[in-house]
């Protein structure tokens, strides 16, 4: 079986192109030149300078010593938290502004929700001199008050998305109106392996540096190219896409997606998307999707701003729907203790986002000799009012915090 | 035969077709809306399907769409609506959803129970004609119903041609690139784009849509095509005060 994407977009019967006649001409645009751009010799001499003396790459694979102990195994922590702005979304966003040029587009529009896809946005167009407007709910500007400041810092308009619930999915929403609106001298750079095809190959292929570094550091390490597991949180899905990317045909490798299970998966108040999802088109993708029976979109719930999104990148839907990926689930509180034990036995200080994908060590049974690597998409100080907030108050959470 | 077909067979200028958000500004309004604007001579109604993430639409149709579902419309409603608006007028009776609600219906139960309550066509602006071609075609043949593609002025010559071919009741011609609900005065670079569609001796008819809201909008829609689609001006003044038929009577005065 492929994992890959097919000429049409899909993932077996996941992703496509749902989009209004209105983005049709610029989809498509996109999807006859991403591969030519990115391919070019120039494009990845560019890329690969920028990766490496900008934003700080390679990151290290991080034997964790301690962590290992405890859970009787060999654990490394791939560490996109070193990233310049603090996790892997600047990846994908040096790719695409890089792209955006070639196109000759003049104008950067993106969606946010924990802020940190709109800070690498905003990191880039300040490096690129070009203009910068990201959308984001109202609800998450109130909650995620450090980036905004960021953002703003860095030179980028932050437009409230008011419409909905004001959140992830209505920035997505408003975005993509802008670029229905601007079609010609806009480029829209979509923070995650969703959205309607090419876009999640072509964030997968920009954010498969985790892994293609993670071969050759393992091979250092370990003397082989591959681990026998990873791990990693999923919201979209692009830190996941990125370092399971050079794994996908490799059986050896076990592949597991780990998400936001909010106050419980059956307590209504989740982003247990591929669990709860049934099969269904949000922002131009066929995809596994939280909607009521009526095909509504329903708004999930996580304590992290950035798992909070109804729906899953196409290929992950398909790598879980045939069996490729297995899910697991991580509560909020399970996510804040995970947090607190990386911090205390590590001293790394993870995004609440990626302490999800720690908080399932716990749920696993591991050999001795197992190699595990855990994907550290990023670092928690944009979460220090939540981590403060649960050291002061450990049995005080209530879905009201959110 | 269908009603959007005879429609366009026996009259083939100054078509008005109003598009208005079910289930808004009250759940149960939605037959007296279809009637009032049978009653009043309108040529074709759109229904829209109320939607928590309508992608195409501007803040007047996506406040439409929140305030419809909080209402509390459901699609099992709104065909029922539609069938006991059919007890009462013959006018063309459109669809106008999102793909995701037709799939998570079902694609064939959405289709037939439609065409069972007496709905003509359908317009679902983020299905592709390839996935049309694919997948639904034979269906929508074989019950009956029409659909209507979307061009853009960004469209290719080519698409164009395969929306032709592929619409069966109208081409449904977006006035701009935008999304919908806009205002200002049609500018001479979408007359060009119309008259580039004039030129171009289409088979199926053309309705001009989007960002349509007056008078002059509705003339120069007429000029360059069968006619005009009307949406947030009406569904804005459904929202003002007073009675719902005199809202309608009023707007309508003003378009024509
Ligand atoms: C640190 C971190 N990890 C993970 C995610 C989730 O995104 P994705 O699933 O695309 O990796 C986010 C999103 O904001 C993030 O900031």
């Amino acid at each position: 079986m492929s994992y890959s994407v097919n000429e049409q977009g899909f993932y077996g019967e996941f992703g496509g192109a749902f989009i209004p006649e209105m983005l049709h001409a610029n989809i498509e645009h996109l999807s006859k030149n991403y591969l030519k751009i990115i391919r070019e010799a120039e494009f990845r001499e560019q890329f690969d300078a920028l990766l490496k003396d900008f934003v700080g790459r390679p990151t290290p694979l991080y034997h964790a010593k301690r962590l290992s102990q405890r859970y009787n195994t060999k654990i490394y922590l791939k560490r996109e938290d070193l990233n310049h702005t603090g996790a892997h979304k600047i990846n994908n966003t040096i790719g695409q502004i890089l792209l955006a040029r070639k196109l000759g587009k003049k104008r950067i529009i993106a969606e946010t929700g924990a802020g940190q896809h709109g800070v690498a946005t905003a990191t880039v167009c300040a490096l690129m001199g070009v203009q910068c407007i990201v959308y984001m709910g109202k609800t998450d500007i109130a909650r995620q008050a450090p980036n905004v400041a960021r953002m703003r810092m860095l030179g980028a308009e932050v437009r409230p998305a008011l419409s909905g619930s004001q959140t992830l999915k209505d920035a997505t929403n408003e975005a993509i109106r802008d670029w229905i609106n601007n079609p010609s001298d806009t480029h829209y750079i979509i923070g995650s392996v969703v959205g309607p095809h090419p876009y999640p190959d072509m964030v997968a292929r920009f954010q498969s540096v985790i892994s293609e570094e993670m071969r050759w550091q393992l091979q250092e390490h370990e003397g082989r190219e591959y681990p026998d597991i990873i791990i990693a949180c999923v919201g979209g899905g692009s830190n996941a896409a990125g370092a399971f990317y050079h794994y996908l045909e490799d059986d050896r490798v076990c592949l597991i997606a780990v998400e936001a299970a909010g106050l419980g998966i059956d307590s209504g108040a989740s982003a247990a998307t591929s669990l709860l999802g049934t099969k269904g088109i949000i922002h131009g993708s066929k995809t596994l999707l939280m909607q009521t029976e009526d095909g509504q979109i329903v708004e999930p719930y996580s304590i992290s701003a950035g798992l909070d999104y109804p729906g899953i990148g196409p290929q992950h839907a398909h790598l879980i729907q045939s069996g490729r990926a297995q899910v697991l689930h991580a509560t909020d509180q399970e996510a804040l203790d995970a947090a607190l034990e990386l911090a205390r036995i590590e001293g790394i200080i993870p995004a609440l986002e990626t302490a999800h994908a720690l908080a399932v060590l716990d749920k696993l049974e591991f050999k001795e000799d197992e190699i595990v690597v855990i994907n550290l998409s990023g670092r928690g100080d944009k979460d220090l009012a939540a981590y403060i907030e649960y050291l002061e108050n450990p049995s005080g959470r209530h879905k009201s915090d959110h | 035969m269908n009603r959007v077909k005879h429609l366009f067979d026996k009259k083939d200028r100054d078509i008005l077709n109003v598009y208005f958000t079910a289930g808004h500004p009250q759940l149960d309004d939605t037959v007296d809306i279809i009637r009032q604007l049978s009653h009043e001579g309108v040529d074709l109604v759109e229904v829209g399907m109320p939607y928590s993430d309508p992608l195409a639409d501007g803040k007047t149709i996506q406040n439409s769409s929140q305030k419809a579902l909080e209402n509390g419309m459901k699609l099992d409603i709104l065909f029922a609506q539609i069938k006991e608006a059919r007890e009462y007028t013959n006018i063309p009776i459109i669809l106008m959803g999102y793909y995701n609600q037709m799939i998570q219906y079902g694609e064939a139960a959405f289709l037939e129970k439609a065409k069972e309550v007496g709905v003509d066509g359908m317009i679902i602006p983020d299905l592709p004609m390839e996935i049309y071609v694919q997948a639904y075609r034979n269906l929508f043949e074989e019950l009956g119903l029409t659909i209507s593609f979307l061009i853009t002025p960004e469209t290719s010559e080519e698409r164009i041609r395969q929306a032709d071919k592929l619409s069966s009741g109208f081409i449904y011609v977006v006035s701009k690139s935008s999304i919908t609900g806009t205002s200002g005065a049609i500018s001479g670079e979408q007359e060009e784009y119309f008259n580039r569609l004039e030129a171009m001796n289409l088979d199926s008819p053309t309705l001009i849509g989007f960002g349509i809201y007056d008078q002059s909008g509705y003339n120069t829609a007429c000029r360059h095509a069968n006619g005009a689609i009307i949406g947030s001006a009406f569904i804005r003044a459904l929202e003002s005060d007073g009675k719902l038929s005199d809202k309608i009577v009023s707007f309508l005065s003003g378009i024509r």
